[in-house]
């Protein structure tokens, strides 16, 4: 079974990359000036030192570094990620858990949007190489890349929220009057209330993708197994979608594989422009308060989702094209 | 990011609130005021809490011994009166009766026996322990009456019988404060009680008619959580706030619309804080009283409110803001003059050696470097124009913007400064012991700049064990008067609070306090409401 030992083998090779990841990344973390007492404590003329020790001994942070990631370790080890910093010493994984859901949904929309529209996009534009449509789809999607999201989501706010009044600037539903909607109301709520920052976030990864989508697609119009559909005399629509779409799509089980923990990863700017209570903002506030374990919780989550991410990647490959799955090439 | 920042600069905000007891009824009831935050509240015990958001609805959940009025006079709020012994170490205070927890049960004086054990106890996480641990023996004879006795005489003291040590014994006791469910699900005494709380999304308050001091007016409170200040400006302009404090520019430039005519009305007050520029006196360049003096001259504090406010603020001259019952307005100040700012330096033997138009004193070039905190964008202002005024009278400053925690750390805490552009918040007691009182030079402590002045001093200890107004006002009139000669800091500008309200809530009476000091009172006419909870 050599797909099981090459699967064993992907699978142990993960572990001591995980480790080396959460010593790194302890370490890192650590090196930034400030502690989390620093926002209770810094410039607080009620603070004595006597205080300060007894808040830091608290928290654990009398003690030296590898202590502290020994327990915390230890913790993990147990699936306990630890209590978090900030004053409601919330355990890490309820904070996390009450984020996750907005965030996934957006973010899985999100890229629903961008494989909907991205893949017809660079097909279309690597059928037409060097045409009209090609250049205008280029320049479009890199003026989409190119321009700063939190602008185009500010501009847009403006125009549509507040000059016209159609959708509304902020939030993820109604404030007042929510409960008492229907379930078809609240749904058509919620799409208003996401259209705005699920286009918006789309939008800047338009461009990777189709650009990705265009140039497999047109390494595969070169290959000769085209010049031979085409000589049999099938139909331009079928020599596409039927012989050379399915082969340029293989990269893109790399770049899904790599995006899965970009599902749960959240982007600050986006959920503080708007007001989403997502993963992002969590992570950004715990930075600034130096709240070290939801820091550690969610890097745990990403970098364990970014290492099945590129496993299952690997492994949709070897799934979909033998040579890799055996190692034997040629 | 601004936001976070902004927050770090408001945390060290007022332990008591204010509000204003009135009897009053209202005109009538009902409606909801929809106000911004940029961050959410972190828990709802007040004492383990230490940003802004969380005391801002703490305190409307919570009610303290003591509290502020409208024009910062300390005056009851759970506590009916309280005395003070001759010797100033004994305070009694006589609390109210019949008033009730949201769950029903009766406050008493075991519940701030309760609050005082768990505050100084050391497995709580409190920034506020400090002013407790001055504390020798507390007591409650009976139920309505709290006796505290100091190890020494404390003024100060008396402002923190505050909502942070008021807590209900009868669901708190033998439990884990910092487990408690009560962070997020509290029970107060307050005029208005938690309903629901979406992490990073809203709060909101709903009146509780038992309140002691009457119903309020309003039915609901919804804080939306909001932390982009742009977007929130956009939400205030398609009508989904209420409420919310706008920044100079906002107010000046952004705000002259027919829309906003016809439905906000702007407020502004001064805020609880002032701006410096402070002095590493550790450095020779600095020791020299007259060239601080020089400096303070040669700056245009006008000029510095015009371009970095807008207008919005006015210039300080110590360390109080203008308005409060402590302020002495009689100091030495320090109009724009560079002359004399010259003529001062020139005395204390600066002068121009070559000609690179930088002043020069036993070789050495008069050149600083200013630091403030990166981000904002007022302060950044602030110091160019301080550079540009100060390189007028030979002096080269350079400036650098430094992220805020490396700032702290890395060089206010191991004092590698010069000059440093920073804002204290003021609280609403005169007592400014940690900031410059020479004791508190050490690691980690407030006079980071190092100031030492024997006879302030021995004014601050004066002023800490002096209950009489009329004596305190006495010995922080001097307090001012030293400053003001000695200009450890220059003293910048106090800047203003810019709100606005929608017109629709009437009752709004700006006062030194602010303006939420009567908010249980503020209504909305029964024609004009928007919200229907009822």
């Amino acid at each position: 079974m050599p797909f099981i030992a090459y699967l064993s083998k992907r699978l142990i090779a993960l572990i001591p990359t995980f480790i080396g990841i959460t010593i790194i990344s302890f370490m890192v973390m650590h090196l930034a000036p400030g502690e989390p007492i620093g926002v209770q404590a810094d410039l607080n003329p009620k603070m004595t030192p006597e205080v300060r020790e007894r808040l830091r001994a608290l928290y654990g942070l009398d003690k030296p570094l590898y202590v502290q990631y020994w327990r915390w370790l230890d913790g993990l080890a147990h699936l306990d990620l630890g209590r978090s910093f900030a004053p409601d010493r919330a355990p890490v994984w309820n904070k996390i858990k009450e984020r996750l859901p907005v965030t996934i949904l957006i973010n899985s929309l999100s890229l629903g949007l961008i494989l909907l529209i991205a893949v017809p996009l660079g097909v279309a534009s690597a059928v037409r190489q060097g045409g009209l449509f090609d250049k205008a789809v280029t320049i479009l999607i890199f003026v989409f890349y190119a321009a700063p999201s939190f602008w185009v989501a500010i501009v847009l706010m403006l125009y549509l929220g507040v000059d016209l009044g159609w959708l509304p600037v902020s939030g993820l539903h109604s404030l007042m009057g929510y409960n008492a909607l229907s379930p078809m109301q609240k749904v058509l709520d919620w799409t208003r209330h996401l259209l705005l920052p699920v286009a918006v976030s789309a939008m800047g990864g338009l461009a990777g993708l189709s650009r990705y989508v265009r140039s497999s697609m047109l390494e595969v119009l070169r290959q000769d197994y085209i010049m031979t559909a085409r000589a049999k005399g099938l139909s331009e629509h079928a020599v596409i979608y039927r012989h050379a779409l399915r082969n340029a799509l293989l990269p893109l089980i790399t770049i899904l594989g790599l995006s899965v923990p970009g599902l749960i990863g959240g982007s600050v700017i986006f959920e503080s422009i708007f007001a989403i209570p997502g993963i992002g903002q969590l992570m950004w506030s715990s930075v600034m308060s130096r709240d070290y374990p939801v820091l550690m919780g969610n890097l745990v989550i990403v970098s364990i989702l970014t290492l099945l991410g590129n496993l299952l990647a690997d492994i949709g490959y070897g799934l979909a094209d033998p040579r890799i799955r055996t190692g034997r090439h040629g | 990011m601004n936001y976070i920042r902004i927050l770090l600069s408001i945390i060290f905000l007022f332990a008591v609130q204010c509000r204003l007891a009135a009897a009053a009824d209202c005109p009538s009831y009902g409606d909801t005021i929809v106000v911004g935050s940029i961050g959410d509240a972190s828990t709802l015990i007040p004492m383990l809490a230490s940003d802004a958001t969380s005391h801002e609805i703490a305190g409307l959940i919570y009610d303290g011994l003591v509290k502020y009025d409208k024009n910062l006079n300390l005056v009851g709020d759970l506590a009916k009166s309280w005395d003070v012994s001759p010797d100033g170490l004994t305070i009694t205070f006589h609390l109210k009766k019949g008033v009730k927890w949201q769950d029903g049960v009766e406050f008493t004086a075991q519940d701030v026996l309760f609050g005082f054990k768990v505050i100084t106890d050391p497995k709580t996480p409190t920034a506020y322990a400090g002013d407790f641990m001055e504390v020798k023996t507390i007591e409650a004879p009976d139920p309505y009456t709290i006796e505290v006795t100091y190890k020494r005489p404390f003024a100060p003291a008396l402002s923190s019988w505050g909502d942070i040590v008021v807590l209900p014994k009868h669901l708190l006791e033998g439990k884990d404060i910092t487990k408690s469910p009560l962070a997020r699900n509290p029970v107060g005494l307050g005029p208005y009680k938690l309903k629901e709380w979406k992490t990073q999304e809203k709060i909101v308050l709903e009146a509780n008619p038992d309140y002691f001091e009457g119903r309020a007016c309003l039915d609901r409170y919804l804080m939306r959580i909001i932390p982009d200040p742009a977007t929130m400006f956009l939400e205030l302009k398609s009508g989904g706030l209420d409420w919310m404090d706008l920044s100079p520019i906002q107010y000046e430039r952004q705000t002259n619309t027919k829309f906003f005519k016809k439905n906000f009305k702007k407020y502004k007050y001064l805020s609880f804080s002032y701006t410096y520029l402070g002095f590493n006196l550790r450095f020779p360049l600095f020791k020299d009283k007259r060239v601080r003096q020089a400096i303070a001259y040669a700056i245009d504090k006008d000029e510095i409110i015009r371009g970095a406010l807008l207008g919005y603020g006015v210039p300080a001259t110590g360390p109080y803001k203008p308005d409060a019952w402590f302020y002495d307005p009689d100091v030495r100040r320090y109009p724009y003059n560079p002359q004399k700012a010259r003529a001062l330096l020139a005395e204390a033997g600066w002068r121009y050696v070559n000609k690179d138009g930088v002043l020069e004193k036993d070789g050495r070039p008069f050149s600083f470097t200013i630091i403030t905190n990166q981000g904002n964008d007022v302060r950044e202002r602030t110091a160019q124009i301080i550079q540009y005024r100060l390189k007028k009278i030979g002096i080269d400053v350079k400036i650098r913007p430094i992220e805020w925690t490396a700032l702290i750390n890395d060089f206010i805490d191991k004092r590698r400064f010069e000059a440093v552009i920073l804002g204290w918040t003021t609280g609403l007691d005169p007592d400014i012991y940690d900031i410059f009182h020479s004791s508190k030079t050490g690691p980690k402590e407030l006079n980071f700049i190092d100031y030492k002045n024997p006879e302030l001093d021995k004014l601050l200890v004066e002023g800490r064990e002096t209950f009489d107004k009329k004596k305190r006002k006495k010995i922080y009139d001097r307090v001012q008067e030293i400053l003001a000669e000695d200009q450890p800091y220059v003293f910048l500008y106090v800047p203003m609070a810019l709100p606005v309200i929608n017109r629709r809530f009437h009752g709004i009476e700006p006062a030194p306090s602010g303006i939420s000091h009567n908010f249980i009172r503020w209504w909305v006419p029964k024609d004009e409401q928007k919200y229907m909870t009822r």
